[in-house]
């Protein structure tokens, strides 16, 4: 037999999926801007489905094209529509997207045709979209041994869990928290893609530098404070703080 | 098939060639047939501590080179059976080192000896990653103090990273500290680093502790391995640690501050 190029096999995508209740420019806008405060690392080119079916105002009102490049903008990338009137379906596929239906939300792909005699027959192909609404969560990532002078270890996306001793001149970043149960005497620096809100935890503070978000502290100025003992630091109005655990 | 051992530090001078010819020696008296490898090239020094300086006649890069054979370079100890020394060369530089040619001499190594020892040069460079890349077992040589604790860490997390069995994903390589030039008195005192302090910050097993001690640099001025002289306290400390490697369970001596008798003192005794 020929070799494929391609094949159709069935498969389960799941993606977030945003309930669009009633639409306006500017406040889409707004609250879109709020939740990349809130939660800058969900917004890096996340797939998303809109979801018409709770909508409470007239469909034909919305300008979807505006609220598709509105979504590009902070980082969402819509795939399809979910639900809504089929009488829209030409509406919404003039902005670009797809329509899926409710309900089953499946649809059969139909079967292909019959092959030429000469070539084998090919197997029958369903293709079944699921589209699911889950909950993106990006595991943390855990060392278990001691990270050692000179080594560089950097959670992507996550928090860092380090269950043991960072040796001085040793380097641990996050994108979001840092937790270090034994002695933290390298350098710690967390939330580095701008998380104000990550926090730095361990058993030990004797680090040569700590920093949140850009803001650090030397060991200098550590010494004065929580010093050789469980200790965690976090920012707070602009300021870093290292209080006792 | 042999067991490699690389005695390693990353700090220079903390007694890594001491230490090799010591190990060496010792695995040799209890029966073992040892070969102990100079891998500093350019600045070999396991001849001298051995003694057998003036029989060198080939070195390992003449041997990785097929200028000679191994069994024209090595050299058979004089004073311990069992016991041969593959010296480096003292003309060229590290990078005549290759991986392959390191690897086609341990693995000739391997077929008639039990144990390969080999001497790691200071630093983090090709040399001593050379030497430890092959190794199953390090022995972390590391005095008791700041910047030697550093370098070892260091070098425990290359040992981590840059070595066959890491890359092959097999089991890592048996850390073991070897605490050398240590001196209970001074740590009593509070100007040098406890066995304690050193643990807390490298966190691997303690396979040693060699009190600091003349007859170290006695021994290599005559080129004889210290651990020959068992009157002397580095010679017998560096039996148990060898015992250890073995794996008997030894409790260490020499940690403490020796109080000295009142005839001691009179007769000036160590």
């Amino acid at each position: 037999m020929t070799q494929l190029s391609f094949q159709l096999k069935g498969s389960v995508v799941t993606a977030i999926v945003l309930e669009l209740y009633r639409y306006s420019g500017a406040q889409f806008a707004d609250e879109l801007a709020a939740k990349v405060r809130q939660a800058p690392m969900f917004f890096q080119q996340t797939p998303v489905v809109i979801s018409l079916e709770k909508l409470e105002t007239d469909l034909l009102t919305i300008d979807f094209p505006e609220a598709i490049a509105l979504c590009r903008d902070f980082g969402l990338r819509p795939m399809a529509f979910r639900g809504g009137p089929d009488a829209a379906k030409a509406i919404l596929e003039a902005a670009g997207l797809v329509q899926i239906p409710v309900g089953q939300g499946r649809a059969a792909m139909p079967e292909p045709a019959p092959p030429e005699p000469v070539a084998a027959v090919e197997p029958e192909v369903v293709v079944r979209t699921v589209i699911e609404e889950k909950l993106v969560h990006r595991p943390s990532k855990i060392i278990t041994r001691p990270i050692r002078s000179g080594q560089q270890v950097y959670a992507q996306g996550s928090d860092l869990i380090v269950m043991a001793a960072v040796s001085e001149g040793a380097e641990i970043l996050a994108d979001g928290h840092i937790h270090v149960y034994g002695a933290l005497r390298g350098r710690a620096l967390a939330g580095v893609r701008g998380d104000v809100q990550a926090r730095i935890f361990c058993q030990s503070l004797e680090a040569e530098l700590v920093s949140v978000a850009g803001n650090f502290k030397l060991s200098d100025s550590l010494r004065e404070l929580t010093w050789k003992a469980p200790a965690q630091v976090y920012l707070q109005d602009d300021t870093l703080h290292v209080g006792a655990l | 098939m042999a067991k490699i051992i690389v005695v390693t530090s990353g700090k220079g001078g903390v007694g890594k060639t001491t230490s090799s010819a010591a190990i060496g020696t010792g695995l040799a008296l209890r029966g073992f047939k040892t070969a102990i490898i100079d891998f500093d090239v350019g600045l070999r020094n396991l001849d001298l501590i051995m003694g057998c300086e003036r029989r060198v006649v080939y070195d390992f890069v003449n041997v990785i080179n097929k200028e000679a054979t191994l069994n024209q370079a090595l050299i058979k100890d004089k004073r311990t059976p069992n016991l041969f020394i593959l010296p480096a060369s003292q003309t060229r530089d590290k990078d005549a080192l290759s991986q392959e040619g390191v690897q086609a001499v341990l693995n000739e190594l391997s077929r008639d000896f039990d144990y390969i020892v080999c001497d790691s040069p200071a630093g983090i460079e090709k040399g001593a990653q050379m030497a430890l890349y092959y190794a199953d077992i390090a022995v972390v040589v590391t005095n008791p103090e700041v910047s030697s604790v550093r370098d070892s860490d260091r070098i425990l997390g290359i040992l981590q990273s840059k070595t066959r069995r890491v890359e092959a994903g097999e089991e890592p390589v048996q850390e073991h500290l070897l605490l050398t030039r240590y001196n209970p008195a001074r740590v009593q005192a509070g100007e040098m680093l406890s066995v304690q302090d050193v643990e807390d910050i490298l966190a691997i097993p303690l396979i040693g502790v060699i009190p600091e001690s003349e007859a170290v640099l006695k021994a290599s001025n005559q080129g004889m391995p210290v651990i020959l002289d068992q009157e002397t306290e580095a010679g017998q400390a560096y039996s148990d640690a060898v015992a250890r490697l073995l794996g008997d369970a030894v409790e260490h001596r020499f940690l403490d501050v020796q109080k000295k008798g009142f005839f001691k003192r009179l007769l000036g005794g160590k």
